[in-house]
């Protein structure tokens, strides 16, 4: 347990003085106020929308890489850990970009819209998770004061092993999150720019890359502070706004109950719609259609086939216009290849009418806490204690999944002291609430005005933001007329959540500038959290792989070398991966914090709580914890199941989502830590270094 | 850290039995805080200010919370810290 300080000390610590940077930020806070006021003008002035958004998306990306190149760096004080002299705020303002990622920017507002109350658990378990880290592991991971996570296991309990397990946990945890960030970078990169989604992977890589490569945790601190500025007032705009042009009022927060409780009189009068009722109908009959052909496929296919071609006859020997022929020709030929495609496609057809047969278009009531009734009949009660203990497990795993993130721990070893690492859990706590508490009422208030201004309306007087999103991918968003009335009724209106914050400015009426702004927050989001959890990988691999157990001779300059290149490979898989278009891939970020939780969080814990944890503990502790989680989502979640071809229909444990399977991982993984280390001679040496991690701060 | 692995003195180990204490401490209270909402969520469910008020609780109170408990953790070390200093010096 050396100390590093000796050389960090000797780099002059007055380039960082607090007050320059404070000065260099506010320079520029105001240029980016001023780029934003000349991009509003600019589009008054009748700039053309391909270069407000170009300048958008370019603008930002130029400040990135500026920031990149005046840190460059081969120090690896400088590379690991940012020289360890990041003030307390800039720090919490990193960890809040570091934190929030597209996850948190787009999709929470979109599952907020969604699915109302039972959205909040984001909210509550992606912020409540930051008091465990600062009650049991922000301070003591300052004390302890290396590089990385599994170098704290490695020390710990004194032995190679707990590291390796740890760069196994954290490699895979931070893998599979990078993949999801990238994947957000190019799909905005592409709407935003119109470039194919490949060359938005790329350019997104590009802007990763020119920070972490270059200036490692340094670059990367100082871009994740501007990026946190972007992202927070890009995400602030279209909720003022809404909030003003909705009640005058520029405090959304406040106003959302309000809204809330209109929104609850117009879901009564949609329940009690007729035609919302003949959509539902609408949507049953064909569900059911689907649902005969399915008896016996083969049968249907070719009835089916029979019909079309029928129809496609009767049209051309009645001279009927080109236009239907083309019709008649296109069903005939859009009919499945053979009976397996035809079943695959067939029940999904089924499926997806059948989702539209349950009212308010499947959204739950959005003031309505928790599924079903606890005080009504034995199923409306099992619904009701069902979605209650499935919030609650997933607040959890958020919770202590947070607590077991390697990214977000990692960046408490960049403040100066314990004391700055503490205030540093505040500041981000407070830098990351301010955007969480603002969500929930921009679901509440876009969803106020698509049930005002959008449901009801005729088919040909549709607002310009439906045509033009269900023309760049109808997957995103269509609308049909199904009761073929020529209004649009909820039930006809097919959104998914994720665009609802790109589309936001667009709903609300807002200048084209807004709606580029929006795109360059999410941006930041996704680039900063991309940043820091590739750092976290490549530094896992390079320093805790190569240097701790392959080649500890290896000289500063040489492991900050060796670190780059396992970045760029890293980077470069993440993107491949990336544009193989896993859809899957955003799916698997809540199961990533149940392995967080299960694993990482419970070794650090006890390894700072409990002298007599020893090495086999921790070793079994975090196996013990993968495994569980693991085999429960692997086997229990729908989608990956179908992929593996696994049985279907595992029955679930108490009713518990696959997601949130660290329910079952966390406290097996104490169990087992406690067990076999009391089964298992204790270390000796491990007392003393638990000691000197709890000993104050002398100064 | 201090490369010497000397055993806490007993002011050190003052200070840890007493940080520990104050972490429990605001470990219950954010239990309580994080889960009680749930548990009593239609109890809850009565209005306040046009919302339910576990509503407001969820998407609002409860963060805010979380942020004012990490002050107070951040403050209560502070002082701890403080003491321990003054005990030191005497």
């Amino acid at each position: 347990m050396s100390t590093e300080l000796g050389g960090e000390a000797a780099e002059s610590t007055a380039a960082f003085s607090g007050a320059r940077i404070n000065r260099r930020y506010l320079l520029c806070l105001a240029g980016f106020a001023v780029f934003v006021a000349g991009m509003f003008l600019l589009e008054r002035a009748g700039l053309s929308r391909r270069w407000i958004a170009a300048i958008f998306l370019l603008g930002p990306v130029v400040l990135y890489a500026s920031i990149g190149l005046s840190c460059r760096t081969m120090e690896p004080a400088e590379y690991f850990v940012g020289g360890r002299r990041v003030p307390a705020v800039y720090n919490g303002m990193a960890i809040g970009a570091d934190w929030m990622s597209v996850a948190s920017f787009m999709g929470l507002t979109g599952i907020l819209y969604m699915t109302g109350f039972g959205g909040l658990a984001y909210v509550m378990g992606w912020t409540g998770g930051f008091c465990l880290i600062a009650f049991g592991l922000a301070p003591y991971l300052r004390k302890f004061g290396q590089y990385t996570i599994p170098d704290f296991l490695g020390e710990r309990f004194g032995s190679p092993l707990p590291r390796l397990v740890g760069v196994l946990v954290c490699a895979l945890i931070c893998f599979v999150y990078v993949v999801a960030q990238v994947y957000g970078v190019g799909l905005i990169t592409s709407r935003l720019t119109g470039f194919a989604f490949e060359i938005g992977v790329l350019v997104g890589l590009g802007g990763i890359l020119v920070c972490s490569f270059l200036g490692g945790m340094r670059a990367v601190t100082w871009t994740q502070v501007a990026q946190y500025v972007i992202l927070l007032v890009a995400f602030l705009m279209p909720v003022v706004w809404l909030s003003v042009k909705q009640t005058g009022v520029p405090l959304p927060q406040a106003v959302a109950g309000y809204q809330l409780q209109k929104i609850t009189e117009r879901e009564q009068a949609l329940l009690a719609d007729p035609s919302e009722q003949q959509v539902v109908a609408a949507y049953r009959a064909e569900a059911s259609r689907y649902a005969g052909l399915l008896r016996n496929v083969d049968q249907s296919l070719v009835d089916e086939r029979r019909a079309a071609q029928v129809r496609l006859d009767e049209a051309i020997a009645s001279h009927a216009p080109v236009r239907d022929i083309h019709a008649a020709e296109r069903v005939l030929r859009a009919l499945p290849r053979d009976a397996e495609a035809a079943r695959e496609s067939w029940s999904r057809a089924r499926d997806a009418a059948e989702e539209r047969t349950r009212p308010l278009a499947g959204m739950p009531p959005h003031a309505q806490a928790f599924a079903g009734d606890p005080q009504g009949t034995a199923a409306e009660r099992g619904a009701f204690d069902n979605s209650r203990i499935n919030f609650m497990a997933l607040v959890f795993c958020l919770m202590a999944g947070t607590a077991g993130m390697p990214h977000i721990l990692a960046r408490f070893y960049t403040t100066r002291d314990v004391r700055a690492a503490r205030q540093s859990v505040t500041w981000a706590v407070l830098f990351i609430v301010l955007l969480y508490i603002s969500a929930p009422a921009l679901a509440v208030l876009l969803k106020f005005e698509v049930l005002n201004s959008v449901v009801g309306v005729r088919f040909d007087r549709l607002p310009a933001w439906i045509v033009e999103w269900s023309r760049v991918d109808p997957t995103l968003l269509s609308v049909t007329d199904i009761n073929r009335d020529g209004i649009l009724q909820l039930g006809e209106l097919r959104i998914n959540g994720d665009i609802l914050v790109l589309a936001a400015p667009e709903i609300g009426g807002m200048p084209f500038s807004v709606s580029c702004l929006v795109a360059a927050g999410a941006l930041a989001a996704a680039l900063s959290t991309a940043d820091g959890l590739l750092l976290t990988t490549a530094n896992a691999l390079a320093h805790d792989l190569y240097f701790k157990v392959l080649d500890p001779g290896a000289s500063p300059t040489r492991r900050v070398a060796v670190s780059k290149v396992v970045l760029l490979v890293v980077a470069l898989l993440a993107a491949y991966i990336a544009t193989r278009r896993p859809a899957a891939i955003l799916h698997l970020v809540t199961p990533v914090f149940s392995i967080a939780a299960a694993t990482i969080f419970p070794a650090l814990i006890l390894g700072v709580f409990w002298k007599r944890a020893n090495l086999w503990g921790a070793c079994a502790g975090m196996l013990a914890g993968l495994a569980i989680t693991l085999y429960y989502f692997v086997t229990r979640d729908p989608q990956l199941q179908a992929w593996w071809g696994g049985r279907v229909g595992l029955p679930l444990w108490w009713g518990i989502q696959p997601g949130s399977a660290g329910v079952f991982g966390v406290p097996v993984a104490f169990a087992a830590a406690i067990v076999v280390s009391l089964c298992t001679p204790a270390q000796p040496q491990a007392s003393r270094w638990v000691d000197e991690v709890r000993r104050p701060d002398q100064a | 850290m201090s490369p010497s692995l000397q055993p806490l003195s007993p002011a050190d180990a003052r200070h840890w039995r007493r940080s520990r204490r104050l972490a429990a401490v605001l470990t219950l209270i954010w239990l309580a805080v994080s889960f009680g909402p749930l548990l009593f969520a239609r109890d809850l469910g009565f209005e306040f200010a046009g919302a339910p008020l576990v509503i407001w609780l969820c998407s609002q109170g409860v963060p805010i919370l979380y942020v004012v408990l990490v002050w107070r953790y951040e403050r209560g070390m502070e002082r701890l810290d403080a003491q321990h200093r003054a005990g030191h010096v005497d």
